[in-house]
């Protein structure tokens, strides 16, 4: 028993020493490199396992192509520092993004990316607002990317919260204008899931509808529980006895693959307009059952791309990671922004960052000059109707050979509304 | 309305007979083992995944064949050298096992094909409408789904009270015992059935994926609605599970398919609320919406009134 007694205090004491040296070894290697300055630390906060977590894996892989590519392999910024990407798993859920919140600001992390679900921007934004007034010397700024609650910009509106999508109603008022120009469209059905975001494409789209084109019948208006219908055909039977010509839906993921599989199977030949149907699977689950038939209201990231430099962005990108896709365009605007604003101010205080991206006018790789408007932190740029197709597709999604194609261009300027948000700026 | 109602029961029927398949396996495991297996509804995700690869090579009707035989090989496996070391230990070890076996099999899928949605597709020579009625078409596919379904549970029935086998089966249920000492192997006659269950579970996987999308959430979809159906129909009851299964088929359906609700409820009683009312999601509740939830309420009002199923045998 004592022999085993002092093994064990043998043992322990040989680890001990053991972590020890590497300790020391990591430690002279640190002070070796320790000349080149320190990374700039970006959070990534998005679901990464779990149901949802194709689409954040894509974002990260973006994300990161976005550091490599356009900032650390030229030597970095600031004078030579590099971006370091560090991924949190909120699992797209509101109380995990609250501990991943602890977590980063533990390793003090000041600039956090998300996008996914506006519930989870919610938390966040309320959680950053919260601990910015408690810990003044270390705030934390919020780079949304992709979550469309028109809230986020509006009464919930926040300093430390920048919005590089556009929101629900922008995009709906774009796609009304483009079913109202469509004089085929006599009778609309709209169905979506049933919670805060469906219900404003729902709300909106209805009422934008009868003000831009009275005579258009409202044939449904149906919402489904999130991600619990197991098949949609009940639903389509619906649609199909209504006789509506068209389609409106905000569902994402799953919900969206069953519901476009669905009215394609009962042979319902009417146009579909949605937010979210490409990408991560769901262009190659469409394939040739969906050609020209779905449509996608959304920023940039369509055929034709329209410079060089957009397109060279694109094939890096696939050369790098060859089974994702660039579905989002934002991710790398807003990382250039981010770094913009730090070159323009050499530094990266949140604070500092927060003030020079008010206002901020940016070219993209596109050519475009995008806004980013200092009273609600709302950006400003080109959205597009676009439909799934096969046809002049010089970048497919999915690699399936299918891909969007631009249909319809509403430039920067003409996607300007009105905010209610009321800023509360921190002093300084 | 005709129209509405032809077609929601045709789609009652097929979302009824698939999740038959799904509770013939799960209410036949139960009554064998007295173990709710929790992986259930992962060994249906696995049979999609497995026709999706081998579809990709040998197209649909391999698949069909081969990924049910591979899950069911798989789950006897499962049987047998996982849940009968377990087994010594009780039931709330064996819940806890096939509890833990659900979210390793959920995990080892998105790591091996992804988190992505997979085009997995039905085959070619049934893309046709089977029949057109009211200018609505009814996929062919779907007709075979009710084809296969229907099939399995005429198997089943024969297999387990016609033949020899089934009588085995039967009688190592209640006495399992006096079977062993018969000189029958109940340990194997178990392997069997949990890897026939799982197979069965399988092949709803295979026939389901091309129509109700093949991706790593489609396990948890359909997981609690099967344990809903075996409880509904009773515990260990065949027949029962099928009655279930149709009834929460076609309930959902004709829910989705009506168009009333609360609005039209309260004007048949005279009564109105002001929209700004606190309660007003509540009075402005339509039964299509609260549809997919209709089972549970169901369930509730079984437990409450029928405490052992519809055909289940109270046990004393």
């Amino acid at each position: 028993m004592i022999n085993m007694m002092m093994l064990l205090l043998d043992l322990r004491t040989k680890t001990k020493f053991f972590s020890l040296s590497i300790l020391l070894v990591l430690s002279s290697f640190f002070t070796a490199t320790g000349n080149a300055q320190e990374p700039v630390r970006i959070a990534f906060m998005d679901p990464l396992t779990g149901t949802f977590a194709s689409i954040g894996n894509t974002g990260l892989k973006q994300l990161q192509f976005a550091a490599d590519h356009l900032f650390n392999e030229k030597g970095g910024i600031l004078g030579g520092r590099m971006i370091e990407i560090v991924p949190f798993d909120n699992k797209q859920s509101p109380t995990e993004t609250q501990i991943q919140f602890r977590r980063m600001v533990g390793e003090e992390i000041q600039i956090v990316f998300q996008g996914n679900s506006s519930a989870v921007a919610n938390t966040l934004n309320s959680t950053i607002s919260k601990h910015n007034r408690r810990n003044a010397d270390q705030e934390v700024l919020q780079i949304n990317y992709s979550a469309v609650d028109p809230i986020l910009t509006e009464d919930q509106c926040s300093f430390w919260h920048f919005r590089f999508d556009s929101h629900a109603v922008m995009k709906l008022d774009v796609l009304t204008d483009f079913i109202a120009m469509n004089e085929e469209i006599k009778s609309v059905y709209v169905i979506g899931q049933d919670y805060s975001f469906g219900q404003v494409v729902s709300d909106t789209s209805i009422r934008m509808l009868n003000e831009k084109r009275p005579d258009i019948e409202i044939a449904g208006n149906e919402f489904h529980p999130i991600g619990q219908v197991k098949d949609f055909t009940p639903y389509v039977t619906k649609i199909v006895s209504s006789g509506a010509d068209a389609v409106i839906t905000g569902n994402f993921g799953a919900d969206m693959v069953s519901l476009a599989r669905s009215i394609i199977d009962a042979g319902l030949d009417v146009p579909i307009y949605t937010f979210y149907a490409a990408y991560d699977g769901i262009t190659a689950t469409l394939g040739a059952d969906g050609k020209n038939k779905i449509r996608l209201v959304h920023n940039e990231s369509a055929n034709p791309y329209p410079t060089e430099k957009r397109k060279d962005y694109v094939r890096a990108f696939k050369a790098a990671n060859p089974t994702y896709d660039l579905t989002q365009a934002r991710i790398h605007n807003a990382l250039m922004m981010v770094v913009r604003a730090m070159e323009e101010t050499q530094s990266t205080d949140p604070y500092d960052v927060a003030t020079a991206l008010e206002d901020m006018r940016f070219t993209t790789l596109n050519g475009d000059e995008i806004w980013m408007r200092g009273d609600d932190h709302q950006l400003f740029q080109e959205i597009h109707v676009s439909v799934h197709t096969d046809e002049n597709i010089e970048f497919d999604a999915d690699n399936s050979g299918y891909g969007l194609y631009s249909e319809y261009r509403v430039p920067a300027e003409d996607t300007i509304i009105e905010s209610s948000c009321k800023m509360r700026r921190p002093r300084r | 309305m005709l129209e509405v109602f032809v077609f929601a029961t045709l789609n009652g029927l097929v979302t009824g007979l698939l999740l038959f398949m799904l509770a013939s396996g799960l209410t036949l495991i139960f009554s064998m083992m007295g173990v709710l297996n929790f992986a259930h509804a992962s060994f249906y995700m696995l049979g999609a995944y497995f026709a999706y690869s081998i579809s990709l090579k040998t197209g649909f009707w391999a698949g069909l064949i081969l990924a049910p035989l591979l899950v069911g090989v798989l789950g006897a496996m499962v049987e047998r050298y996982g849940l009968r070391r377990v087994h010594q230990s009780g039931h709330v070890a064996e819940l806890v096992f096939t509890f833990g076996l659900a979210f390793l099999i959920d995990e080892a899928v998105q790591f091996f094909w992804g988190a992505d949605t997979k085009n997995y597709r039905s085959p070619e020579i049934l893309d046709f409408p089977l029949f057109t009625m009211f200018g609505q078409e009814f996929p062919a596919y779907r007709g075979f789904m009710i084809g296969i379904s229907v099939l399995i549970f005429i198997g089943l029935y024969y297999v387990l009270t016609r033949s020899r086998v089934g009588i085995i089966i039967q009688a190592a249920i209640t006495h399992p015992n006096t079977v062993a000492n018969l000189g029958h192997n109940v340990p194997l006659i178990f392997m069997g059935v949990f890897g026939v269950g799982t197979a069965l579970a399988g092949l709803a996987g295979v026939i389901a994926g091309p129509v109700l999308t093949t991706f790593p959430g489609m396990a948890l979809v359909l997981g609690s609605i099967v344990f809903v159906i075996v409880v509904i129909g009773g515990l260990g009851s065949l027949p029962g599970a099928l009655i279930a299964s149709l009834l929460v088929g076609l309930l959902q359906s004709y829910a989705i398919a009506s168009d009333v609700g609360m609005p039209e409820l309260l004007e048949l009683l005279g009564i109105s609320f002001d929209r700004n009312h606190p309660l007003n999601d509540l009075w402005t509740l339509s039964l299509p919406q609260i549809a997919p939830i209709l089972p549970y309420l169901l369930l509730v009002l079984v437990l409450i009134f029928r405490p052992a199923g519809l055909l289940g045998k109270r046990e004393e």
